[in-house]
């Protein structure tokens, strides 16, 4: 087990390196963030002096050398905007993606499985052809555009949620959450619905998929056979069957949601690592880039390792597999 | 013959699947007793209902299956028709089955103990270590060494026969009063073959359960079963004493299965087969459903012959070989 | 004897069956007619259109932000509308439903081609070329879409031919996958076996008998991606990536709505987007149907 853990931390390791170069390369060639930065109608002097100050005259290899030694240390150099370590501004941020995301996937598994289980135990019903349908209609709505659709229904139209920005604050183990008062809930329930949909008609279909598959295994008969009732044969024996994959697919579409919540962020003005991304992508604010990206696929990584551990816990076949071997 | 009354009486059943292609009639027709105690040889190939018999027993047909007509009476209640809980109660308590393939039909993700313990505690209200220790005991009736350290392990780590011994055990934990094998020894070696039906002969023995052993085998049945039915096409063919059917079948199918066993020929002769295949079910005319393959078809055998009983032998032809 | 001849029943060629099969639901054939309208519409938007919205001298600033059924000056009707510059919507958005489809599309050709040749060619040839490009494809599933394809776009700059390039790197690795995969299963069997000992060239093998194979699941995934593929482009436009404005896709028309939408002009918004999820929904429901008959696992 412990062979297992080392060898994928250092594929993490391999994995952040080659970003980090494609990343670091790609944006030196986008254009000169001094532009952006410096009044335009300043003088050479005045750009030379700016461009020294941010490191830009070094060439491209020295340049990045500079920033493996920092990021050695912690440090991915400092933000252009913010004239702040990169890192920090991004640390900043984090909380308000993170808690957008994770409510956006509780209501999508909450909601999900239920409606899943349903729809594949009685497949012929009204409910369950509406469901299927929903779903696949969650499927194919461009997020940014629901968003949109959410705003103009709920905030402009009937006034019930507020449209844009952060709720108050309150402080959850050292963290500045939002989520865990009522106002700040108001806030968030709109971009974390809009997140969660496509979510959402993932998991109902998954898990409708399952109960298909897996209804017309063997065992599930030898369950009825042996008396067991309904509700356990369902409840027990079909869902610890479905978990196992559903975990794996949940754990791997937490990493997607947080990147996606980029374009949420951006509809509902929500200050997290996605807006400040997009806007550091526009503002050509490089280090913020490329801290972002080594987060998020450090996140990303880290959380398929913890799917992978979690697999093997729960699937007793794989878990005993990798004892032996 | 006891006077006691017969502990299963099906009449008449018939089990039906609505296919997009029609209405496939998989049981039909079926009717026979089977006394407390007594084995039953139900012998047939694929598709010939057997199964499904076995299944509609139990209350296990689902849509698109149904049971379409007939009766099953179990000590005395009416079974088809029964409501879901009274059935419920049943399985796995007084009727058991024990299905062909034990690696898909024990749950893989749960352990043995899981498995056994849950199916205790379905029928009795008794602690969970009370329940663990039945099963251990049930465990050990059936030949597994060590079970008390065993039964914390799940399906994958038994080999296949180990897996349907406990399978066995899991139908034993309530001493039911009938058992339903199907195809138990089919997905196992010969040589494991054998051993399971010496333990399933013993135990049948020792604790006077009636069996009914369904299988495509008919040397499987020989020296376990008192009586034996033939099925074909969803019906009854033939059913007697098994020694007596399988000494002198009366019935041209059961003529021809007996036939084509390898071992009843010289060496060196052509092995028999019964020619022509297996009808499909949804393609059977109203007639009788073997005489396209028999010899001794006529005119006679375009009408759907009954199951005529003589002297303790029940034979569905018109040409039936004569008994010796 | 005489014997009872049973009825010869009618053969049923593959492609007979497979049509049968797929139109056993009704929600497929739907999604088939809308996909069939949207892209009849795609290809003769120039015919269609009542205007041109990018002809600059046509537009007039006067017929700005107009709502749906409004007249104009020359007596033509905007039926949907006009956006910020005085553009006809419905136009813009015939136009806008052009360029989703012929991105998603091409995107997605390209992708299966490369993704399939590459996945079918790991799984015949083994060993180490197998194991780095599987890797390969590993770590590119394993980051996020839309990341990548920020990344690509914000060093490539704006152009259809850009976000192609994009889009493209984004979707090969599903076909990768699945191309071997498929080709894995069929390459395991003996008649391949059977064709190596008889010295069949390697590319005859591929070509003939590992390729068609992976087809089936290809197409599933084909049809999921180009939905997808057109989701992404939109939605990198609205962020402000990708399309120039120039070529306005839906995208880019939702994006200019935007500001529009709190002063309840929601119609440059509005309708532009209901296009996309038509055709989007339309994939969708095609390729579920296909994915459904195309199972071997799901007894039929």
């Amino acid at each position: 087990m412990t062979v297992f853990i080392l060898r994928r931390l250092a594929q993490t390791l391999l994995v952040l390196l080659i970003t980090s170069v494609l990343v670091f390369g790609g944006l030196f060639m986008i254009g000169d963030p001094v532009e952006i930065l410096v009044n335009p109608s300043a003088d050479q002097i005045e750009k030379e002096r700016a461009t020294k100050a941010l490191g830009l005259d070094k060439p491209l290899h020295e340049q990045y050398f500079g920033f493996l030694r920092g990021a050695v240390t912690g440090n991915l150099g400092n933000s252009f905007v913010y004239a702040r370590p990169a890192l920090e501004v991004i640390f900043e941020r984090m909380p308000a993606t993170l808690e957008l995301a994770f409510l956006a996937m509780v209501i999508a598994v909450v909601l999900g499985i239920p409606l899943g289980l349903y729809a594949g135990l009685r497949p012929h019903s009204v409910v369950s052809k509406t469901i299927m349908a929903g779903s696949i209609l969650g499927f194919s709505l461009p997020t940014f555009w629901v968003g949109l659709i959410l705003i103009l229904v709920f905030a402009v139209t009937l006034g019930w949620l507020p449209s844009t920005g952060r709720g108050p604050t309150t402080d959850v183990l050292g963290l500045q959450l939002s989520i865990f008062n009522w106002e700040g809930l108001r806030y968030a329930l709109l971009p974390a619905i809009n997140l969660a949909l496509f979510k959402l008609s993932l998991i109902i279909r998954l898990t409708r998929a399952q109960v298909r598959e897996q209804s017309l295994l063997d065992y599930i008969r030898f369950a009825r056979a042996k008396g067991l009732t309904n509700s356990r044969v369902i409840g027990v024996h079909l869902l610890k069957n479905i978990l196992i994959p559903l975990v794996t697919v949940v754990g791997l579409e937490l990493g997607s949601v947080i990147a996606f919540a980029v374009v949420t962020e951006t509809i509902f003005a929500w200050p997290g690592m996605g807006k400040l991304v997009i806007d550091s992508i526009f503002q050509l604010d490089r280090p913020v880039v490329v801290a972002y990206l080594m987060v998020v696929v450090f996140m990303f990584i880290m959380i398929n390792l913890v799917v992978d551990l979690l697999y093997s816990v729960l699937d007793p076949r794989v878990r005993l597999a990798e004892a032996k071997g | 013959m006891m006077s006691r009354s017969p502990l299963l009486q099906v009449a008449g059943l018939r089990t039906e699947f609505a296919t997009r292609e029609g209405v496939l009639p998989a049981v039909a027709d079926v009717s026979f007793d089977l006394a407390r105690g007594e084995v039953l040889g139900l012998v047939g190939e694929s598709g010939s209902g057997k199964s499904v018999m076995g299944f509609s027993i139990l209350g296990l047909i689902d849509p698109p299956g149904r049971i379409a007509a007939g009766s099953i009476v179990f000590d005395g209640v009416e079974l088809v028709g029964a409501a879901p809980e009274s059935l419920r109660r049943l399985r796995g308590k007084r009727i058991a089955m024990i299905f062909q393939d034990p690696m898909m039909t024990l749950n893989p993700v749960l352990s043995i103990e899981t498995q056994m313990v849950e199916t205790v505690l379905a029928h009795d209200d008794t602690p969970r270590a009370a329940a663990r220790q039945r099963a251990i005991e049930a465990l050990g009736q059936v030949g597994i060494a060590a079970a008390a350290e065993r039964i914390h392990q799940y399906p994958h780590q038994f080999s296949g026969g180990m897996r349907q011994r406990v399978a066995i055990a899991i139908a034993l934990l309530h001493k039911p009063d009938l058992i339903i094998a199907d195809e138990p020894t089919t997905a196992l070696d010969v040589t494991v073959q054998g051993q399971i039906l010496y333990e399933m002969q013993k135990l049948v023995r020792e604790s006077g359960t009636a069996l009914v052993w369904i299988t495509h085998d008919l040397a499987v049945v020989a020296g376990l079963a008192d009586r034996i039915a033939v099925m074909y096409a969803g019906r009854i063919v033939e059913m007697g004493d098994a020694a007596a059917v399988l000494d002198a079948p009366c019935h041209p199918y059961s003529r021809g299965l007996l036939d084509s066993v390898p071992a009843a020929t010289r060496p060196g002769a052509r092995l028999r087969q019964i020619r022509g295949s297996t009808p499909s079910l949804l393609s059977l005319g109203p007639g009788c459903a073997f005489r396209e393959r028999c010899d001794r078809a006529t005119k006679a055998c375009a009408a759907m012959p009954p199951l005529t009983e003589h002297d303790g032998r029940a034979v569905r032809c018109v040409h039936p070989l004569e008994l010796a | 004897m005489s014997a009872v001849v049973a009825p010869v029943a009618v053969v049923e060629t593959p492609w007979l069956r497979f049509r049968r099969q797929f139109a056993e639901s009704r929600l497929a054939l739907l999604g088939l007619a809308l996909l069939a309208v949207v892209v009849a519409i795609a290809l003769l938007a120039p015919w269609l259109a009542p205007q041109n919205p990018y002809d600059l001298a046509k537009l007039d600033l006067l017929d700005a932000r107009l709502p749906p059924g409004a007249r104009a000056a020359d007596g033509m009707t905007y039926w949907l509308g006009t956006d910020g510059q005085g553009r006809d919507m419905l136009s813009a958005i015939l136009y806008g439903l052009r360029v989703s489809l012929y991105v998603g599309v091409a995107s997605g050709v390209i992708a299966l081609t490369l993704g399939a040749v590459v996945g079918v060619l790991a799984a015949y040839l083994g060993g180490r070329f197998e194991q780095i490009v599987m890797r390969v494809v590993d770590i590119q599933l394993g980051f996020p879409a839309i990341l990548v394809a920020l990344i690509l776009l914000a060093v490539l700059g704006k152009g259809v031919d850009k976000i192609i390039i994009a889009l493209v790197t984004v979707q090969w690795a599903y076909y990768a996958r699945t191309a071997r995969s498929a080709a894995l299963v069929e390459r395991s069997k003996e008649y391949i076996e059977a064709a190596r000992a008889l010295g069949l060239s390697a590319w005859r093998i591929v070509l003939r008998h590992l390729l068609p194979n992976a087809l089936p699941p290809l197409i599933v995934v084909g049809t999921v991606q180009v939905a997808h593929a057109i989701a992404l482009e939109a939605t990198l436009s609205f962020l402000g990536l990708g399309l120039p404005p120039t070529e306005p896709s839906l995208g880019l028309l939702i994006a200019n709505g935007y500001e529009y939408l709190m002063s309840g002009k929601y119609w440059i918004s509005v309708y532009p987007g209901i296009a996309l999820l038509v055709t989007i929904l339309s994939i969708n429901l095609v390729g579920d149907q296909l994915r459904d008959v195309l199972n071997p696992r799901l007894s039929r």
